[in-house]
């Protein structure tokens, strides 16, 4: 294992994206061999959530600032690109939007980008204001954006047609597609803790006084956090549209919120890795209650549930991993680095304050 | 326009009333455990439930609904109570030290729990149900014709606030509670026991759901598996927009977004109103930009946030 110094140092930098990329790439692969069509669509599905709950952990993970509006920017991102996507043909039955947006169609990439930056400005606009608060308010604010967002679209049937699904958006996200974008969220969120303005934010979610007394102006880490996680929150929702080749204003609310909020912070949302493993492990535990409420043959001996207990598992599951790991699965730490214990590194964990002692209430 | 004033009043005051008394069962829990409990919502959609027998057939048919009302509140009170300690004891309780966006997650789970073992047991679909139909007759007040229902709901209302600041002022388990919520550590150690505090708050929580769920019931007719979340959203947002913590607070935060809804209903030109929530939400924005730390401050939630 001896690397030479300056090899060791660049792969310490990538470690983290580098791991996590295999290891996603390596069950991928085995999804794939398999021929499963079913496996692939469910792994598809975690691969999306996966996107989605990255681009949580960039500003939830980084700032400690817990938003719950963040699925608004995936519903911006999910009709963007129906917006740019669509044929004219089928756009000028479903929508009447501006001559601009209805004679022309963009491919899938360039579409997404844009859906990506739009989601982006809007989180620029929103959060300029809003990252001047903190704790609790913050939270409550990017809930109430959601909550705009969310009537806006309902009732914007020019442009979302409305309450209805919208239907026949091109589908072309695959495994491979999604796991393309998990590389890209994984190495821009990577990149973004170790930069820095990402640093200078871990440190206000460490000590907000601290971080003040040493020249970090919060309001600006945040919303640079908050822009880029908006972005990769739309590219999440860009991917939903074009794996499910419909879209609806509904599937944009409190459930999706929940859900992927719960990932992270089942994964531990302190670490990139957490995020990792928070979406892969209750996707993983879904999949499997599935096979259950199916029925699964041990033996000779079929073992089913009955339907509609897979839900409760998961609930069952999920506060249990939260009543024995209340920091998360990963305990807000990285994959640990293999060669050599030298000085820390991506891997040492943070003092968590999650774990550490106290009266019940923390304070 | 030809909406009378008074009818706007009464009907801004029974609106922000059922948001109040969201708004004090999670303010309440908040206060001891800093826990913002989503589970709420399902506890008053459990009462709801309750009323009726456990089947998934599309008609309901009344089971306790059908007593007579003293039982019929007693009863559900209770079984509602009882979920909330039963959410305490075993989901809460081990979590205590937890960091509050765990509490909250945790809360999400045991909400996504009952809303399925909702569906499971009495299926998805929203079933209607006649719940005190006297209560809908109007009565004249002022020229005006009002339902009972909405005096009635504004009535208890403030029969149950003044019950609470009576308990929390005068009764030593009220006392111990609000030195819990102002400083846990220090009440800890003036001998304030932490469980049965926190319980209690789980008990009353569950009580101000129970009621909550009458009214709802009475005034909607019907019972779905999410008939509670939009009222626990915007009694969520009306502890914050009270003030984190302060109970008082949560009152009037629940009131001014009640208040706020129907006035946007009533002013808003008609092409706009169905983005009312737009704009009830924008009110929420603006307020808490403005005084962050909600109408009503609180010290020691303040050093924490």
């Amino acid at each position: 294992m001896a690397l030479v110094e300056r090899e060791q140092s660049l792969l310490r930098s990538i470690w983290v994206p580098l791991v996590l990329t295999a290891m996603l790439s390596l069950v991928v692969v085995i999804v794939d061999s398999t021929g499963d069509r079913i496996l692939a669509r469910t792994a598809t599905d975690a691969l999306i959530r996966m996107v989605l709950v990255i681009g949580l952990y960039i500003f939830i993970g980084n700032s400690g600032v817990l938003a719950f509006g963040h699925i608004g920017f995936t519903m911006i991102g999910a009709y963007a690109t129906a917006w740019f996507t669509l044929p004219p043909l089928k756009k000028s039955m479903a929508l009447q939007l501006p001559a601009l947006l209805a004679e022309r169609q963009l491919p899938a990439i360039p579409a997404a980008v844009l859906a990506g930056l739009l989601a982006a400005v809007v989180a620029a606009i929103t959060g300029f204001p809003i990252m001047r608060l903190g704790g609790i308010a913050a939270s409550i604010a990017t809930l109430a954006v959601l909550g705009m967002l969310y009537t806006f679209y309902t009732n914007w049937s020019a442009w979302t047609m409305g309450a209805a699904t919208l239907p026949g958006i091109r589908l072309y996200v695959d495994m491979w597609v999604a796991l393309g974008w998990v590389v890209v969220a994984l190495v821009a969120a990577y990149a973004f803790q170790q930069s820095r303005i990402g640093l200078a934010l871990r440190a206000s979610r460490e000590d907000e006084f601290a971080a003040r007394a040493a020249g970090i102006s919060i309001w600006r880490v945040r919303l640079v956090a908050f822009v880029l996680s908006a972005f990769f929150m739309a590219i999440g929702g860009v991917l939903q549209a074009h794996f499910l080749g419909a879209i609806a204003v509904k599937n944009f609310w409190l459930s999706l919120t929940f859900v992927s909020i719960a990932m992270l912070i089942v994964g531990g949302q302190r670490s990139l890795t957490g995020a990792v493993v928070g979406t892969a492990v209750v996707s993983a535990i879904v999949e499997v209650l599935r096979q259950f409420e199916m029925g699964v043959s041990i033996g000779s001996t079929v073992l089913q549930v009955p339907l509609g207990a897979r839900e409760l598992g998961i609930a069952v599951v999920m506060l249990l991993i939260l009543v024995f790991r209340p920091a998360g699965i990963t305990g807000g730490r990285e994959i640990p680095w293999l060669f050599g214990l030298g000085g820390g590194g991506p891997g040492r964990p943070s003092p968590d304050p999650a774990l550490a002692p106290g009266p019940p209430a923390g304070s | 326009m030809d909406t009378n004033i008074v009818q706007v009043a009464i009907d801004a005051l029974a609106l922000g009333s059922l948001y109040a008394h969201t708004a004090l069962g999670i303010g309440l829990i908040f206060g001891v455990m800093r826990l913002i409990n989503f589970a709420h919502g399902d506890f008053l959609m459990v009462g709801g439930y309750s009323l009726i027998v456990p089947s998934s057939a599309a008609t309901a048919t009344l089971f306790i609904g059908a007593w007579p009302a003293p039982l019929l509140v007693a009863a559900v009170c209770v079984i509602v109570v009882l979920l909330a300690l039963a959410c305490e004891r075993l989901a809460f309780r081990p979590l205590r030290r937890a960091a509050p966006s765990v509490l909250l997650i945790t809360s999400f789970a045991v909400s996504y729990f009952l809303e399925n073992a909702v569906i499971m047991i009495y299926g998805g679909r929203p079933k209607t149900m006649n719940l005190w139909q006297g209560l809908m007759e109007p009565i004249l007040v002022a020229d005006v014709r009002i339902p009972k229902l909405q005096i009635v709901t504004i009535v208890v209302t403030l029969a149950l606030l003044v019950l609470l600041a009576v308990f929390l002022r005068r009764t030593p388990m009220g006392v111990a509670m609000r030195a819990a919520s102002e400083d846990f550590r220090m009440a800890r150690l003036l001998g304030v026991r932490a469980n049965r505090v926190i319980a209690v708050a789980f008990a009353i929580s569950g009580f101000l759901a129970a009621a909550t769920s009458f009214l709802l019931v009475a005034q909607t007719g019907t019972l779905s598996y999410h008939m509670g979340v939009s009222l626990v959203l915007f009694g969520f947002v009306a502890t914050v927009i009270g003030g984190m913590g302060s109970l008082a607070g949560a009152v009037i935060g629940g009131f001014a977004v009640g208040i706020v809804s129907v006035l946007f209903q009533v002013v808003l030109p008609i092409a706009w109103r169905p983005n009312r929530d737009v704009w009830v939400y924008g009110m929420i924005l603006l307020v808490l930009l403005l005084r962050p730390s909600g109408l009503i401050k609180v010290k020691s939630i303040e050093e924490r946030a």
